[in-house]
């Protein structure tokens, strides 16, 4: 191989590898974007079956965080990537024999970060639902607003505006836990450093770039949810 | 009219439990988890392999064995490691703060899996220097690697929780320790630490439960730990219970871990209870 200069491996385009790990980085946010709603959702549903009176309901919650926050997050992917495709498989050979199933490593890696982070998520909603005092919802309920309506008009924004530092906390560990996902082979920013640096022999070099990637990412989370917040805060002052 | 019997008077009648669509709801979820138990169990049962369970059952341990042994290793290091970065970052010292804050920004900010990557494939790519130095021998085993990037990684996340910890004892404790004339370290040994001990058992709790979670990944760089064992046993033989045991275990690791902080924290703070 004829020694390349770093900035070589580093540009843009057919010789360079920035390209590539620039496509990743696309799809580490696009991975984490298409997961937050879905785990913003659960994680709240959950966090509301916790703190809710119905015994019921509170324990079939604290079964899920528990198995979810328990089990590591590489051990909940294998098992999904590798279980589902035999379940699947299993149920829809019951109607159609020969049918193959393969699950799609975006979709495996969006199901499973939905569940871990809705999980931590839940937490922080509950943290924030034990924040508003009862009072909120018997002057909600004392004007005629419904529950459905007093839990949308009065409660939530509250909760969302005492959560938010915390939810931060778990976007950033959602943002770190896509790189997880490289291992069943999605092409995002980690994958295609590796790819460079098993072609190059730099491994040093890009696995750095990568780095630099998730931190950069980190960064400009940091920056975004500081204008957030402080959009939140007017909003208050006001 | 006694006390009690007022009480009892003004008690308000118990509601009525019916069947409302939250308790019809909630009983549906847990019968769901319980069908969900009950499948696993019915899974494992039917899929059990007298000679899967005795080929890989010794691996297992032995897996389970060095996850913990990672673990411990990694906690230890990084708890020494932690504490001059500790003292960096509430330095008042511009460059040593900043440093301090730099280390911990960078392995907080990226994931333990680029981590892991950098040290066993990046390092590892500087043979002819490491063996130049000496150090080609540590580096060639992946285990070494992973406690390597761990510990490195948990004494960033340790300094935190110290420095939060040790944050957390007002200042008065300080000034008031320093009028007794008692000098700085001494403050902190016999002062500041028991106080910022109760604050820090948990989040050190969670961090050791975090890492046994995060071990885990050391089974991509070919460590043989209780994950790799998991793998390999897959790969051999195709059979996915390898991996719900897996679940299984560390998933009973974690809970046992998790009440056992809970018990621990609940006995240091007995005095703190009336």
């Amino acid at each position: 191989m004829p020694a390349q200069s770093i900035w070589t491996l580093l540009s843009w385009g057919p010789e360079g590898w920035s390209d590539d790990i620039a496509y990743g980085a696309l799809v580490t946010i696009a991975l984490a974007l298409a997961t937050l709603p879905i785990g913003l959702t659960i994680g709240f549903f959950v966090a509301w079956a916790k703190q809710s009176e119905e015994p019921s309901l509170r324990l079939a919650a604290n079964i899920y965080t528990t198995v979810f926050r328990g089990l590591p997050e590489l051990v909940t992917l294998f098992l999904f990537f590798f279980g589902m495709p035999i379940l699947l498989q299993y149920i829809i050979r019951l109607f159609k024999p020969e049918a193959t199933i393969d699950v799609d490593s975006f979709i495996a890696g969006m199901i499973v970060l939905s569940l871990i982070f809705s999980s931590y998520a839940s937490e922080v909603f509950l943290s924030a639902f034990r924040a508003i005092p009862k009072g909120q919802y018997e002057g909600g309920y004392a004007i005629g607003l419904s529950k459905w309506l007093t839990m949308r008009k009065v409660i939530l924004p509250q909760l969302l505006r005492i959560a938010f530092p915390g939810l931060e906390n778990c976007w950033l560990s959602l943002l770190k836990d896509t790189a997880l996902v490289s291992v069943v082979n999605l092409a995002e920013t980690l994958r295609n450093a590796g790819v460079a640096a098993r072609v190059t022999k730099h491994s040093f070099l890009f696995y750095s770039v990568a780095a630099l990637v998730f931190l950069v990412l980190a960064i400009l989370s940091s920056i975004a949810t500081g204008l957030i917040l402080r959009s939140l805060g007017r909003r208050e002052a006001r | 009219m006694s006390a009690a019997d007022a009480i009892a008077v003004e008690r308000p009648p118990p509601p009525a439990r019916g069947w409302p669509r939250i308790r019809i709801v909630g009983h549906a979820l847990v019968g769901l988890w319980m069908l969900f138990g009950l499948g696993i169990l019915a899974y494992l049962i039917y899929a059990w392999n007298g000679e899967f369970f005795a080929r890989y059952a010794p691996a297992y341990l032995q897996g389970l064995g060095t996850t913990l042994a990672l673990v411990a290793i990694s906690m230890v290091v990084g708890a020494i490691l932690s504490l001059p970065v500790t003292y960096g970052r509430m330095s008042k010292d511009r460059f040593l703060s900043g440093l301090a804050y730099c280390y911990v920004y960078f392995f907080r900010g990226t994931p333990l899996l680029v981590q892991v990557y950098l040290v066993y494939y990046g390092v590892g790519s500087f043979r002819v220097q490491l063996e130049s130095v000496g150090m080609w021998w540590f580096f060639r085993d992946a285990f070494n690697c992973g406690v390597f990037a761990f510990a490195l990684n948990t004494a960033a996340y340790q300094a935190e929780i110290l420095r939060g910890a040790i944050e957390s004892v007002p200042r008065g404790q300080w000034e008031g320790a320093a009028s007794l004339g008692l000098h700085k370290l001494q403050t902190l040994r016999k002062v500041i630490l028991p106080q910022a001990i109760i604050v820090a058992l948990r989040p050190y709790g969670n961090e050791l439960v975090l890492m046994i979670k995060a071990s885990a990944i050391v089974a991509i760089i070919t460590v043989y730990d209780l994950m790799g064992n998991a793998k390999l046993a897959y790969a051999k033989s195709f059979d996915f219970q390898a991996y719900v045991w897996v679940a299984i275990v560390y998933l009973v690791m974690v809970e046992i871990l998790r009440h056992g902080v809970e018990w621990i924290e609940r006995r240091i703070t007995i005095h703190l209870h009336r």
